[in-house]
């Protein structure tokens, strides 16, 4: 039976029919979409496969997968809603759009979650198959917005979905739930035919996903055939788009989220510094993502401990860093909290270790599902007394593949702990990522002791302060080092007033004068002027976004996003004088611009945004105008 | 395919030149001779040994063994071992730890190293008190212990080492005294012997703040009439003429006198590789039955399971057999990509 479903030719896609009924087909610049319904709906999965489609086509893109912190909160309910944003464009992109121009929600409540976010006019597809009493009971609706006309501002498609699956499924042989499951594929057959994209890439996948359960692969299939001939038979729209490629540089490219490109960066820094990759962990939301891509490395000799805690999983990788391997540790903000005293632990016995915090909202547990950046001052100063590590932020997330090498590069070479702070934005949002060849990737030279001759564990290089790496295994190296207060040089214990002093001032030395050693900075934008924006992080997007309208109406602003914050850039203190005024957004409180203030005693003054949710492209605009008129 | 010949060794060369800080009279010395000694005799080169510790008295072991050594820690340094054994297999890695270090800031990682059965040697010395915070009880302290914190008496039970060791899956567990030397002794080459993860408790005497806690055990006049020897094979005998034995009866023990129609014949026999656990687990909280010996030897060394660090590195080479060596270029180009022309 399956083969008879199965015909060749069945999916390939017709333009035919729409040429006949001579609808139109307009060419446009950009278009975001959202799709949202249940958690149990499959909403990222569509979501993502949309992303591919477009990026494989060659459009620039933004995503936003925004899901509740609940596997599965009880169906229907606002709790349970589950979304994910695709900005795609032919030109640059850099947000996934304050805005939606297409809506599809499979129920009430994704309907009420963000029909504000939808534009007037806006396409809205829903599932009217599911705005019966009961599921309006679930998204406490009383009367069906389906009927009430507060739909009447945009352009409403209400779509049996459920019925329409169910009927394109009907030989399969599946029960009606499964088929059910399938009708997100139907809303994505729709989009794709919307914008007038191939679903080739989708079946492609499909034929992987479920290569062993070949009922799904056909009905999934079936599905989004049904979605896209349903757009083509009916004359519900009377328009679709063409959105053409990007211009974006020349090469190979990948669509890829902040977590995968982190895992790839650290594979290629082991690969670089031809020494094995270890990664402690224990599973945390948002970087749970990096252990499980990383485990899938074992053909690069890459070892992944899932730990029994965050400190075992922090501890395990300083022994294993104390053996030779390049170490790792991925978590978030509570994570990181207990991490903190072996941290300390590596800053005292000068090891390499790289600490990826994933922040999402806080404190305690917050918002797991959600982005913030509030842990900066935690990665800063979050230890007892004086323990400087570098940290560094990457700005987008084809970014962290090259912050995880760089994080690599100075924690071996300075033999010292490095923290990465990315967040859930970066985490999960996707971009298309330009792939470097191997011979453009960094060298990371690892030099491990062997000569017992005037050996000794604290004699420093004297240009980088870094101290030896003698390894276990050594012959004529073996030596004591740890958490206790050492003589510089020989390492032996000492608790002298005078030895301490040198000690905390040496190893905040070393992380100081990484300066000389990271690239300058140089603002986007003017190079003076009225404003600068400073800023870090994920944050990149929006801003960069802004800056082109602001500029264009006669602003003379500069923006400088630092990937380092310790030690900041050597030049920072010169540029932030260029400008009247600074403005540092951040989805914070104000922790970068207290340290702007504190360091350069700078009228630095703050945007802070709180609320689980990367800033829009209009609010740092707005921001702007208030503080330039 | 040539043999390294290995230096010959004395316990001189596995001392350092660090001036060692335990109190004068501390159970420490005795530990730290023994295992200086056995050490020398193990035939592994001296740059293969890492000792790693927690923080406490018991921890500052390593500065005073000339190996690698690493101090890290409060109650980690078994999370700490296992990355140092999941890198390098090979290496010989001790860890010293104490009462408070291993069984409450550190019992999480003491419980999941056992499981994992990583080839690890920890040494835990078991004062019943918290020495180097200067006096406040433990959690083997007895109940109703009068320590600094506890001035009125502790009102919480304490738990026995070796049954929580057992309780985690541990392969190799064993009891010795610091001041029994020759006993200690074969206690560590037992443990270094055995394949995973060996946990040894150490009876040890902190003559400042816990003085005489074991003196029952080890009072000459009392020794022999409160300890009994585990030797595998051998009947479960103890007593100052070798008149006592345990016999199980049901599924108790009891300690019965030879003599009078009960001989050799009716007591248990220790088996330390018995892999049912029951006899393992009532050996190892007979020290706290009234009227009973307290074993000391191993209590259980289970024969064939594989170390965790073996199984991770088997894995990779697993993998690597199936897949061939990862290649980088292929790997950053995985998945669906596209080529934007100039």
């Amino acid at each position: 039976m399956l083969s008879n479903l199965h015909r060749e030719g069945q999916f390939v896609m017709s333009t035919t029919i729409s040429d006949i009924l001579g609808r139109k087909k307009e060419t446009i610049d950009k278009a975001v979409i959202r799709f949202c319904g249940d958690s149990g709906d499959g909403m990222q999965i569509t979501g993502s496969q949309f992303t591919n489609t477009v990026a494989l086509y060659g459009n620039d893109l933004a995503t936003f997968p925004d899901y509740p912190a609940e596997i599965r909160a009880p169906a229907g309910t606002l709790p349970g809603v589950s979304g994910f944003q695709v900005h795609f464009s032919s030109s640059n992109v850099y947000t996934p759009g304050d805005s939606v121009d297409v809506l599809i929600a499979m129920n009430p409540a994704a309907l009420k979650m963000n029909l504000s976010d939808l534009k007037t006019n806006g396409i809205l597809i829903v599932n009217s198959d599911d705005f019966k009493e009961t599921d309006l009971r679930k998204a406490q609706i009383t009367v069906s917005p389906l009927e009430d006309h507060s739909l009447d501002g945009y352009r409403l498609f209400a779509v049996e979905l459920t019925k329409l699956t169910r009927a394109a499924l009907k030989d399969v042989g599946l029960d009606a739930k499964s088929m059910d499951r399938c009708k997100n594929f139907f809303a994505l057959g729709m989009c794709y035919w919307l914008y007038n994209r191939s679903m080739e890439p989708t079946l492609r996948w499909l034929d992987d996903k479920f290569k062993n359960k070949p009922q799904l692969v056909i009905a999934n299939k079936l599905a989004m055939q049904a979605g896209y001939s349903f757009c083509e038979a009916t004359e519900a729209f009377q328009i679709s788009y063409e959105i053409p490629p990007a211009k974006l540089s020349p090469g190979v490219y990948r669509n890829i989220s902040g977590n995968a490109a982190l895992a790839l960066g650290f594979v290629a820094a082991s690969q670089q510094a031809r020494i094995p990759l270890f990664l402690g962990s224990y599973p945390i939301t948002p970087a749970s993502d990096i252990l499980h891509e990383l485990s899938m490395y074992k053909d690069f000799g890459v070892t992944t401990f899932q730990a029994e805690d965050e400190i075992a999983a922090v501890s395990s990788a300083i022994g294993a860093s104390y053996t030779g391997a390049l170490a790792i540790t991925t978590t978030s903000g509570p994570g990181m909290a207990l991490k903190t005293e072996a941290i300390g632990l590596a800053v005292a016995v000068e090891l390499p270790l790289v600490v990826c915090d994933i922040q999402r909202g806080g404190p305690s547990t917050g918002l797991p599902t959600k982005t913030e950046q509030a842990d900066l001052l935690q990665a800063l100063y979050g230890r007892n007394s004086e323990a400087p590590v570098p940290v560094l932020a990457p700005s987008s997330p084809g970014d962290c593949f090259w912050i995880a090498l760089e994080a690599s590069r100075i924690a071996i070479k300075y033999m010292v702990p490095v923290i990465i702070l990315s967040d859930g934005y970066l985490a999960n949002g996707a971009e298309p990522w330009k792939i470097p060849t191997v011979a453009e990737l960094p060298q990371i030279p690892v030099h491990f002791e062997t000569d017992p001759e005037g050996f000794l564990p604290y004699k420093r290089n004297p240009s980088t302060l870094a101290r030896p790496w003698a390894i276990p295994g050594t012959p004529g190296l073996e030596h004591r080092v740890g958490g206790i207060e050492k003589q510089d040089v020989t390492g032996n214990i000492n608790y002298e007033p005078l030895n301490h002093e040198h000690m905390v001032r040496t190893r905040a030395e070393k992380v100081e004068g990484i300066a000389q050693d990271i690239p300058e900075i140089v603002p986007e934008g003017d190079p003076s002027g009225d404003l600068l924006i400073v800023a870090w992080g994920s944050t990149h997007g929006p801003i960069t976004a802004a800056m082109k309208p602001m500029r264009e109406k006669g602003h003379r602003i500069g923006h400088v996003h630092l990937r380092y914050l310790n030690p900041l850039p050597r030049n920072l203190g010169d540029i932030l004088k260029r400008y009247k005024k600074i403005l540092v957004p951040e989805m914070n409180m104000g922790q970068l611009v207290m340290i702007l203030r504190a360091k350069f005693l700078v009228d630095a003054e703050s945007y802070g945004k709180i609320q689980g949710k990367p800033f829009k492209q209009s609010e740092i605009e707005a921001k702007i105008e208030e503080l330039l008129d | 395919m040539t043999t390294a010949t290995l230096p010959v060794y004395t316990k001189k060369d596995f001392q350092t030149d660090q001036e060692i800080r335990w109190c004068p009279g501390c159970g420490d010395y005795a530990i730290l001779a023994a295992v200086q000694a056995v050490f020398a005799e193990l035939g592994v080169p001296r740059e293969k040994f890492v000792f790693i510790s927690g923080i406490g008295c018991s921890s500052r072991f390593p500065y005073y063994m000339n190996t690698f050594g690493f101090h890290t820690i409060h109650g980690r340094a078994p999370a700490i071992a296992t990355g140092v054994k999941l890198i390098r297999p090979d290496l010989d890695v001790w860890v010293a730890t104490g009462d408070g270090d291993s069984l409450s800031i550190g019992g999480n990682h003491t419980i999941h190293m056992l499981r994992r059965n990583v080839g690890l040697k920890v040494l835990m010395f078991n004062n019943k008190i918290y020495g180097l915070t200067k006096g406040q009880y433990s959690p083997t302290s007895e109940v109703g212990k009068k320590a600094k914190s506890t001035p009125f008496g502790s009102v919480d039970r304490p738990f026995s080492p070796l049954s929580l060791a057992l309780g985690s899956e541990a392969t190799f567990i064993a009891r010795s005294v610091d001041v029994f030397q020759q006993h200690l002794k074969e206690t560590l080459r037992k443990a270094a012997a055995h394949q995973g993860s060996a946990y040894i408790e150490i009876l040890q005497n902190c003559n400042i703040f816990n003085d005489g806690a074991w003196e029952t055990i080890t009072e000459k006049e009392a020794r022999s009439e409160q300890v009994v020897q585990l030797e595998h094979g051998k009947p479960l005998i103890f007593g100052k003429n070798r008149d006592k034995g345990i016999r199980l009866v049901g599924l108790d023990l009891e300690v019965v006198a030879l003599g009078n129609g009960i001989t050799e014949k009716d007591l248990l026999v220790h088996d330390e590789h018995d892999p049912n656990p029951v006899y393992a687990f009532a050996l190892s909280r007979m020290d706290s039955m009234p009227g009973f010996p307290t074993p000391i030897g191993v209590l259980r060394a289970l024969q064939g399971v594989p170390r965790f660090e073996d199984l991770m590195q088997q894995q990779i080479r697993d993998v690597i057999a199936k897949k061939g060596k990862g290649d980088l270029a292929k790997l950053l180009r995985a998945g669906d990509t596209w080529e934007l022309k100039a």
